[in-house]
């Protein structure tokens, strides 16, 4: 009896494991393609059924594909972008955060309010009037066009916010007593104190900013000014007439930093989505 | 209150220390709070004004209009955009090809999810790794998706056509056939989306208590009756969570579709801001594709406002 539940219980758990396997392959087969693909000659791109491995494998292809297009100046422009992004962002909802949590202010209730209802709003719905309000502006195929709109702060604001709330209060007491300002107790006592917050924070919003396509596409209209995914998707467009081989060396150009960000830090990004989605 | 206390601790410290600063009168003290909040606040209220709370406003107004986005002069429409949106059987088209990518990627996805979060809630060799593996597409970059999905459709060398071939089926021409253009979204959308799914609901199991799982297996529960009379209810507060953010998220697809199909052939795969975009930045038709933006607006808000409601009453805890 004990023996037939054991190997029933043996059975169960090699079946989970085949199906978590089968799974695997399937999410994991499109990454690998994209690798395989982007060594291929030009020949084994062209056969059915296809090689999985090339025979000899063609570094070159990345080369070919770097020079098919300006990669060099997409790559110096999604960092701008998204580098000063980042950092704005942060600097933005932290001064936001701090200010809720720590600052007495009689509409401070009704303007957090105010800011939540800012989630409501989807950006595609700002679309239109945000072009012409950077026409205005003359920042059209501009970096502080790429960057300026979207660096408010809602769910980043909240985020600290709770971790800053989560501090003991007595520690900003002392700092006020002590003669330190809003600001200095911000930057030396609330901010340290919430650097993970901060850090996975800056994760997220560096994958965000790094993978957005929609706005850059509508803001840039010339190709010194593209960022990654759109000069990628330009160069998928016939604009250059490259092969599927070199397309997909491109696209690794493009999702390598993600990829290295996502690895490195894995356990923290996949631990702060589902620590955010239940409390938000 | 605290600033009583505040007051009486500097009091105590400035009778110690003797050079720290005098405590400052509670009113002044109000008012350099309130210049500070506004100050904190500032940035972040002014760009949330100008780019998030102005684009509603302005939107609405612009519906009204017909208008190139260039020229000076705005015509006045009235609600003649609201009534062509009425008559348009492309917006049709789009709307119901919209819900059927919203509908059938959230059940497929939730589905599988779910099946996955279940198998994955337990000690186990390798959950670590099957976890980050499942969630791995979360974060890719969509383009670089789209690209690559676009390849293994392709109908000629495309890796997809190997597994078909292995069913003894031949390959659709995926994104040149109306019947199958949107279908390859789908597929390129639960893709990307399980791993969060399966994330979130593991999240969710980890809330149920493990008394109440050793209980069921007292009694005598089959997995089967413990996971539909246990779980399942358990965790609606989650699937309501993610079945309300899929279906938004899905209202809201642009990329993949925009560079893998470009909503073609025949609008068969045209997606709802993908058309907004289009009439907007390709044929400058600001009104109608403002007045597209502003129902789009008020859908999801609608939508948000039945989750705030029914999640009180729905979900079972």
């Amino acid at each position: 009896m004990k023996d037939v539940d054991r190997s029933r219980g043996i059975l169960a758990s090699l079946l989970t494991h085949l199906v978590l396997v089968a799974v695997c392959v399937a999410v994991g087969l499109p990454f690998f393609w994209m690798v395989t693909t982007s060594i291929k000659g030009p020949t084994e791109v062209q056969i059915f059924p296809p090689v999985w491995w090339p025979e000899t494998p063609r570094f070159d292809n990345f080369a070919v594909a770097w020079d098919a297009a300006p990669f060099g100046r997409f790559y110096l422009n999604s960092l701008i972008v998204t580098g000063t992004g980042v950092v704005l962002e942060i600097l933005i909802a932290s001064l936001s955060a701090y200010a809720f949590a720590r600052i007495r202010f009689r509409f401070r209730e009704l303007l957090f309010l105010v800011m939540l209802a800012a989630m409501m709003i989807p950006g595609q719905v700002a679309l239109i009037p945000n072009y012409v309000t950077l026409k205005h502006l003359g920042w059209i195929n501009r970096y502080a066009g790429l960057v300026i709109p979207h660096v408010s702060s809602v769910f980043g604001a909240f985020l600290l916010r709770q971790a800053i709330l989560s501090m003991p209060a007595d520690l900003f007491d002392a700092a006020h007593i002590d003669g330190l300002g809003h600001l200095r107790c911000m930057l030396s006592i609330a901010l340290p104190l919430a650097r993970p917050v901060v850090a996975t924070l800056a994760l997220y919003l560096f994958i965000a900013k790094w993978n957005d396509y929609l706005w850059p596409l509508i803001i840039t209209n010339t190709q010194n000014m593209r960022t990654l995914p759109v000069g990628l998707s330009m160069v998928q467009k016939a604009e250059y007439i490259i092969g599927p081989e070199h397309l997909m060396a491109a696209s690794l150009f493009v999702l390598v930093p993600v990829l290295v960000v996502f690895f490195a830090a894995q356990k923290q990004l996949i631990e702060g989505i589902a620590a955010g989605a239940l409390k938000g | 209150m605290s600033e009583t206390k505040t007051a009486t601790i500097a009091a105590g410290s400035d009778a110690g220390a003797g050079r720290a600063p005098r405590p400052l009168g509670m009113r002044r003290r109000a008012r350099r709070d309130a210049l500070a909040f506004i100050a904190f606040t500032a940035p972040n209220f002014l760009l949330l004004s100008v780019f998030t709370f102005w684009p509603v406003l302005y939107s609405l107004y612009l519906s009204f209009f017909k208008w190139n986005m260039i020229a000076k002069r705005k015509t006045f429409l009235a609600l003649a955009n609201y009534r062509a949106m009425v008559t348009d059987p492309v917006f049709w088209l789009v709307v119901r090809n919209t819900l059927a990518l919203a509908g059938v990627t959230v059940i497929v996805t939730l589905g599988i999810a779910l099946a996955l979060a279940v198998m994955l809630n337990r000690r186990m060799a390798g959950r670590s790794l099957y976890r980050m593996i499942i969630f791995s597409p979360t974060f890719t970059t969509s383009v670089a998706v789209a690209m690559v999905w676009g390849w293994i459709f392709d109908p000629n060398w495309g890796l997809l056509r190997v597994f078909l071939k292995w069913l003894g089926l031949a390959s659709p021409n995926w994104f040149a056939d109306v019947h199958w253009a949107l279908p390859a979204i789908m597929i390129v959308a639960i893709w990307s989306g399980l791993g969060y799914a399966m994330v979130i609901f593991l999240a969710g199991l980890a809330g149920i208590p493990v008394e109440l799982y050793d209980a069921a297996r007292v009694d005598g529960a089959s997995a089967r009756q413990t996971f539909w009379k246990l779980t399942f209810p358990l965790l609606s507060p989650t699937t309501f969570f993610l079945v309300v953010t899929s279906i938004i998220g899905a209202l809201k697809a642009f990329d993949v579709p925009a560079i893998m199909t470009e909503g073609g052939p025949l609008n068969s795969s045209n997606v709802y801001v993908l058309y907004l975009y289009q009439n907007a930045f390709k044929w400058f038709k600001a009104g109608y594709a403002s007045a597209l933006a502003l129902v789009l607006f008020v859908g999801i808000l609608a939508i948000t406002l039945v989750q705030m409601r029914l999640s009180k009453r729905w979900v079972h805890y």
